[in-house]
């Protein structure tokens, strides 16, 4: 804990530094300086956070607390294995996300940006997030629950004089309040009922009102975590941001939303007392999410919207296996429920890097070519091999693939909802089924929207001149990659023992308690098992494919290889037009599944033997934000408008209010 | 003694419904000076009889301020600003009487719920203060000239004073005094303010003030 605490005081120090840097006038000089510092505090703190997690055994609990002299709340601090899994990804991406942000940010211009104040929003989200993920205090978690949500505002808008950056900046601000405002109203009502702010006592008091609690931390927590339909934010926020600060938010701060569902199961009393239905909401709004996210991310054609459509979808999926979990343990099948968890919780590990990996790839091909318009690229992996390999390995991965951890992670969650056909009633089978041919149907359609996103971006002609000659990166700048990528691949190919740091946060789930530890035990460690067999496979794969490569190359050393340009058909003059668009990519798919999707497929047909234009273009706007979320604004900010009326400037009329109120308040104190 | 404090009341209340059917600034500021007297003569007609050098001081001093400083100022700043000696009340005449007399009917009606000591306010003493009160914050709300608003806050004070002399007793004289002081600020500042703002808007005609709200 010690280390741990130590962490928290370099991220605190390095805030004050660079908050100071970022006082002073701008320059060049102070811009290197902040630079330096802010990511140097980052990697120390994170470095020194990852050892007080394993430090004290990665199973063990520990707490600390300090009185701070406010009349409620105090500085409640607690380690356990929920936490310190949730924390893993925020502190390697912490380091990884930091050196990247310091390579892409070291020629900002002094003019346009001031590095001190960004590095300091870096840090104090860092502190936030940790805060809230060992946070045991009610008031003490909304205070870095307000930090970590604050603090990404100001970095999504790190390019301001952008509008497009501006307004994406506000949405996010204003859903990250609503979430909050939610979650105000949750810890007021458990400090009402069980009169003290303290987690312990308020996990100790049995709530009169669980429902309404449960919704309130649902849609409190989901707005967080990109639930649908709270998810508008995500695919606005990150693209703006820079890409090392999407990395960090999509695949550490999501992370926070799904921490709070889970966390929050300890205030609703024994797990037997929680109704069904709340694990089969879980998962109908799970699967929901995963299913239009991955729909939408096929769509798009921005990659890095892409990838935020992606994470909406990954966020669904997590918590499709909460859902799961909930359900399995009400019906008391351990199975179920220990499978479903720890899918769950290493399906949210695995996703942090790759997701990471993916959005820093995508930083740096936005660095290179100016644009990540995937219409505009292409033809990159020649350009930049090393580049193009670390995406495809983040692809291979979250398209679940294997030997890679995505494949390991969606392979448990499948595992839970095999089990879970053995669930009473035909009805809990037949909707359990139906939640597997989302899974299924989503990762599915997440292999062709990474094959579109591998494929666009990397691979055939480049599309303009400027994915031609792009500003290629030296291979030392992309060496923070490596950490995720890393990873992902080992992540994979020791699946059992990335799986085994799972299992002891099942424990430390209250939910699991209720006897049925033993026989979880018992499912965790068969699906270690098959888990083993299946990283087994994948060593024979990588050898196969290192033997495969070997021989080509043998055979291919006699003789003379001819290269032609891709797409090139045999025609005499190839054009890099002939190859596939993004837009015709998704076309057959957003015929398909248009209405569901939102698409729009503008299509014109050249005619004539001898067409002289045609085009073709799919759009995809956000309905639940075009229909749902701009009309609500929009009647609000009228009725706003109308109650201007009140607001007449008339003196006289202010006066008459302030009498009506007295004579009002007169006869209520009287009757 | 306690005939002519019944009379002394009756006639504040016959002043303030006059103050609300009058539209002449001269009438206002001389109604408020005749409250200001009507109010130092309460004080010299204490219910219980005890009359002592406190009350006396503070009736006095009432008077000078309430009854002969605030409207000769007032009378100044009148004759300074150049006003039309006719204001035309904003909501006519009928509605800010009727207001006063629903304000009277209402006080009435309170004054039977209110919970205060036995024997505290002697009888028709609170629905009058009461009255005066809701009467100087209609002339407030009904009056377009800021010279007006002056003379309605002024008896919105005066209103308050009444409801304070049950409650007064040796040491809330100089609390009292000191009310004074402050309401003496305040229409000092004020009468300052109208007549900055007279130079500025060319009026102080408060309608006009709508062109600051944002």
């Amino acid at each position: 804990m010690d280390t741990f605490l130590l962490a928290l005081l370099v991220m605190v120090a390095g805030a004050l530094v660079t908050g100071l840097i970022a006082l002073r006038p701008v320059s060049a000089s102070t811009n290197r300086t902040a630079n330096l510092i802010g990511p140097g505090a980052a990697a120390v703190a994170c470095l020194l956070g990852l050892h007080g997690l394993f430090s004290g055994g990665w199973g063990s609990a520990e707490s600390f607390l300090l009185p701070w002299g406010l009349p409620f709340g105090a500085f409640a601090l607690g380690l356990d294995p929920l936490s310190r899994l949730f924390l893993l990804p925020v502190f390697v991406l912490g380091i990884t996300c930091g050196l990247s942000g310091c390579v892409s940010l070291r020629h900002s211009d002094p003019s346009e940006h001031n590095l001190g104040a960004h590095w300091l929003f870096y840090l104090l989200l860092l502190l936030g997030m940790t805060c809230v993920m060992t946070a045991r205090d009610a008031v003490f978690f909304m205070l870095a629950w307000e930090i970590m949500s604050l603090s990404p505002f100001f970095l999504i808008d790190f390019n301001d004089r952008d509008r497009l950056v501006q307004d994406a900046s506000w949405v996010y601000l204003v859903a990250a309040h609503l979430g909050a405002v939610l979650l105000i109203a949750f810890f007021a009502l458990l400090w009402q009922e069980s009169g003290s702010t303290f987690f312990s006592a308020m996990a100790a008091h049995h709530p009169a009102n669980a429902t309404a609690l449960f919704l309130l931390s649902l849609f409190g927590f989901g707005a967080k975590a990109g639930l649908v339909p709270l998810h508008v934010w995500l695919p606005e926020a990150h693209p703006a941001a820079p890409s090392h600060v999407s990395a960090l938010l999509s695949g550490a701060m999501l992370n926070a939303g799904l921490y709070g569902i889970i966390r929050s199961f300890d205030f609703f009393g024994p797990a037997t007392s929680m109704p069904v239905w709340w694990g089969w909401l879980l998962m109908a709004m799970g699967a929901i999410t995963a299913l239009m996210g991955i729909l939408k991310a096929l769509a798009q054609s921005h990659l890095k919207r892409l990838l935020a459509y992606s994470s909406v979808e990954n966020m669904g999926i997590m918590i499709m296996g909460a859902g799961i979990g909930l359900v399995g343990i009400h019906n008391g099948s351990a199975w179920t429920a220990a499978l479903g968890f720890s899918g769950c919780l290493f399906h949210m590990l695995n996703h942090s890097a790759f997701k990471g990996l993916l959005f820093l790839c995508a930083g740096e091909v936005l660095h290179a070519v100016g644009t990540v318009d995937m219409a505009r690229l292409g033809g990159l992996q020649k350009r930049m091999p090393f580049l193009g390999a670390l995406f495809a390995l983040g692809a291979a991965s979250i398209a679940c693939l294997p030997p890679f951890n995505g494949f390991a992670g969606e392979f448990v969650l499948s595992m839970s909802m095999i089990s879970s056909l053995k669930l009473p009633g035909l009805e809990q089978q037949i909707a359990m089924v139906a939640c597997m041919t989302a899974l299924m149907l989503t990762s599915g359609i997440s292999a062709a929207v990474y094959a579109k996103a591998y494929g666009m971006t990397f691979l055939g002609q480049p599309r303009t001149h400027f994915a031609a000659e792009p500003h290629v990166p030296e291979n030392r700048h992309l060496l923070p990659l490596c950490i995720p990528a890393a990873a992902c691949v080992l992540g994979g190919l020791f699946a059992p023992l990335a799986f085994s740091m799972v299992q002891p946060t099942l424990d430390f789930i209250p939910a699991m308690h209720e006897g049925v530890v033993e026989e979880a035990r018992l499912a965790i460690g068969q699906t270690e098992g098959l888990l083993r067999h299946i990283s087994l496979f994948g060593w024979a794969g990588i050898g196969l494919v290192l033997v495969l490569a070997l021989v080509r190359r043998v055979l291919l050393a006699r003789r003379g290889v001819k290269r032609g340009p891709v797409w090139g058909c045999g025609y005499q003059y190839g054009t890099s037009r002939i190859q596939y668009t993004p837009a015709s990519f998704v076309e057959p798919g957003a015929r398909i599944f248009g209405a569901v999707m939102g698409t729009r497929v503008r299509s014109v047909k050249g005619e004539g033997l001898f067409p002289a234009r045609a085009s073709l273009g799919v759009e995809a706007p956000d309905v639940v934000r075009g229909k749902g979320y701009t009309p609500l604004f929009q009647l609000m900010e009228r009725a706003c408008n109308a109650l201007k009326i009140v607001q007449n400037g008339l003196v006289n009329i202010y006066i008459l209010y302030i009498l009506i109120t007295l004579v009002a308040l007169l006869i209520w104190g009287v009757a | 003694m306690y005939s002519l404090f019944q009379f002394v009341i009756l006639l504040l209340l016959v002043t303030d419904l006059i103050m609300l059917w009058s539209g002449r600034i001269l009438m206002l500021i001389r109604l408020s000076a005749l409250q200001g007297a009507l109010l130092a003569a309460l004080l010299l007609l204490p219910v219980d009889g005890a009359l002592n050098a406190e009350l006396v001081l503070l009736s006095i001093a009432v008077f000078c301020l309430k009854g002969v400083g605030f409207p000769v100022f007032l009378r100044h700043v009148c004759h300074k600003l150049g006003l039309e000696p006719v204001v035309r009340p904003r909501l006519g005449r009928m509605y800010p009487m009727a207001g006063g007399l629903v304000c009277l009917a209402f006080s009435l009606w309170l004054e039977g719920r209110i919970p205060a000591a036995e024997g505290l306010f002697p009888p028709m003493l609170f629905p009058v203060a009461l009255t005066t009160l809701f009467c100087g914050l209609i002339l407030v709300v009904g009056r377009a000239k800021a010279l007006a608003q002056v003379i309605g806050y002024l008896v919105v004070e005066n209103g308050i004073f009444l409801l304070g002399i049950p409650l007064m007793t040796e040491g809330s004289v100089w609390f009292e005094l000191s009310i004074l002081l402050d309401v003496f600020a305040a229409i000092f500042v004020m009468a300052i303010a109208i007549n900055h703002i007279n130079s500025a808007f060319d009026s102080i005609d408060v309608a006009r003030f709508r062109n600051l709200r944002d």
